[in-house]
């Protein structure tokens, strides 16, 4: 740790720490939305922030965004207060919020001009960005039109343009691709990966678990206000899962039978859900013949690799798009 | 006061009217021509025959048309302070959009409010010729209504929205304009004077900002303004203003930093 002025009292603010959050608290009065989480957040990085609807990461957001004031803990964002120095971060930041906020009755260029005019920028410097970021984002032929009739994914990809118009050095995305078709979703990854390339340093939320997989260098699994495990996508399969996963279902009239019987296969765990039953395991095939060779005949079965999804299970015992 | 944020927020309205301003010009002077037409000459010829002592010795059509100006006013401010500003925290959300950028919520506030500001100087400056051109005016004072109809309708504008920013359905806009804003209308001396009224109701007149708005436009107009009653108006207006704002300040911010 460096001193500054000789002061052993006064640590140098980490420049490469953007975010830093302990104990971070959020209450929205006796409901405890997030409960004392801890994390840091890197320049350059793209961190994840995964968890199923309520375990509190638009709250998260929200708070490191500056339009959320804490309960409790303690936040500092580029080492600044949100409360005291909120519109100098809001500043350096660009957000993209998980419901479009767009206005749908102006035009997709004067969206932007409106947003670039809250950051102060003088229009000649908006038009400018527009008309590159709305080549980044594949809607330079919409610029002129108005916004109501585009796509979702349209609209997705014009709130990346206007979060980036300001040039942020943090891009917080809220469910960036929640709501879209896989197509769409495809684009929009598409362009995050373009921005982590270039450097950007992003903060997604997502309950898609190859969003998260695809895109984050770090993650944290967040459920019900708190942070069940950290690691980059690797490192929590390793550490929660198999390398494999057998997936097997069965006939409906065979099922709790099977799952009986399925107790004694030696695998490192076994995940009876509603429709079918996860084997963990190293070897999916060999396990599939251990079951095979006890007389079991599965209706259906597939090895796959362990996902973050498996990763999340194994965590809080429950699926993540559920 | 206003700040540099503010005037951010005020452009954003600016561009927002380029689609709807020609419209608001239309209805901007058809509303003062309807009002002072069927008004101030149809019904006031009946009521000039009669005498108009009780109106201060004035043709009906001079004794209305500062009260309309003052009611106008309102109209328009209350309309400017419901309708757009729901839309904007709750259909569209461009309020939140506009709360992650560097912009306060008190920014968004008064950005709007000298939006109305501008508004109200566009319509009350039609509405002053309108009159002028129906011979309405009795005194080259009436030019200082303009001020008064413009914090007239802010009076009701800061306060509303203040509370406006709160909802997150409309219906009780529609409320507020039956059961506030037509009454305010009818009977803060508008078209007559609230001498009239039972003496058990004339108080609660008095303690309407429009009354207050519609006495002084008028005695400004027909030149009938002592410092006195302009100060107790003004102050009045003034102060409602001040009130609104300060509501206002908590009220957007509790809406936007949840």
């Amino acid at each position: 740790m460096t001193l500054v002025n000789g002061d052993p009292q006064v640590a140098a603010p980490d420049l490469d720490v953007l975010v830093r959050a302990t104990g971070l608290t959020k209450k929205f009065g006796k409901f405890v939305a997030v409960d004392g989480v801890d994390f840091s957040l890197n320049r350059g990085e793209v961190f994840g922030i995964l968890g199923p609807n309520g375990a509190g990461k638009s709250s998260t957001m929200r708070m490191i965004g500056c339009v959320s004031p804490a309960s409790g803990g303690k936040l500092t964002i580029f080492g600044q207060d949100p409360g005291r120095d909120g519109p100098a971060i809001r500043a350096r930041i660009g957000v993209v919020p998980q419901e479009d906020t767009l206005d749908t009755e102006l035009t997709v260029l004067e969206n932007l001009l409106i947003y670039g005019r809250y950051f102060g920028l003088p229009r000649d410097v908006i038009k400018e960005r527009s008309a590159k970021l709305l080549d980044f984002v594949q809607l330079a032929d919409r610029a002129a039109d108005r916004v109501d009739p585009l796509s979702g994914g349209m609209k997705r990809r014009l709130t990346i343009a206007r979060s980036l118009i300001s040039d942020p050095e943090l891009l917080l995305l809220d469910e960036p691709t929640t709501g879209l078709d896989p197509q769409a979703r495809h684009v929009v990854w598409d362009r995050l990966y373009r921005l982590k390339q270039q450097g950007v340093t992003l903060v997604l939320t997502t309950h898609y678990m190859d969003e998260a997989e695809q895109l984050c260098d770090r993650l944290v699994v967040m459920d019900r206000g708190k942070i069940a495990a950290e690691g980059s996508p690797r490192e929590l399969i390793e550490r929660y899962s198999t390398s494999e996963v057998l997936e097997l279902r069965f006939a409906l009239a065979d099922e709790e039978q099977a799952v009986e019987k399925l107790a004694d296969v030696p695998v490192a765990r076994m995940e009876p859900l509603a429709d079918r039953v996860l084997l963990y395991t190293d070897d999916g095939d060999e396990t599939l013949a251990t079951v095979r060779a006890r007389g079991l005949e599965p209706v259906t079965s597939l090895v796959r690799r362990s996902t973050l999804e498996d990763v999340f299970l194994r965590l809080t015992g429950r699926r993540l798009e559920d | 006061m206003p700040t540099a944020f503010a005037l951010r927020q005020f452009e954003f309205w600016l561009i927002n009217y380029r689609r709807t301003w020609k419209g608001s010009i239309y209805s901007g002077v058809l509303s003062p021509v309807l009002y002072l037409g069927a008004l101030g000459l149809g019904l006031g010829q009946l009521v000039d025959k009669h005498g108009t002592t009780s109106l201060g010795g004035v043709s009906y059509l001079a004794f209305i048309a500062p009260g309309v100006l003052a009611a106008a006013a309102m109209q328009l401010g209350m309309e400017e302070a419901s309708w757009p500003v729901l839309g904007s925290v709750k259909w569209l959300k461009t309020y939140q959009a506009a709360a992650a950028t560097p912009m306060r919520p008190a920014d968004l506030f008064h950005g709007h409010l000298l939006f109305t500001t501008l508004r109200l100087l566009m319509t009350s400056t039609v509405f002053l010729i309108v009159m002028a051109l129906f011979g309405a005016i009795q005194s080259p004072w009436a030019i200082a209504s303009l001020p008064v109809a413009i914090l007239t309708g802010l009076a009701f504008s800061a306060p509303i929205e203040a509370w406006a920013v709160t909802r997150n359905k409309d219906g009780s806009f529609a409320v507020i304009f039956r059961f506030l804003i037509i009454p305010l209308f009818l009977f803060s001396g508008t078209f007559f004077p609230v001498s009239q009224l039972p003496a058990v109701i004339r108080p609660i007149a008095y303690l309407t900002p429009l009354w207050h708005g519609v006495a002084l436009c008028r005695e400004l107009s027909l030149g009938t303004a002592q410092p006195g009653s302009v100060a107790e108006h003004l102050g009045y207006l003034l102060a409602v203003i001040a009130i609104g704002i300060v509501a206002g300040n908590q009220t957007y911010r509790r809406r936007l930093y949840a």
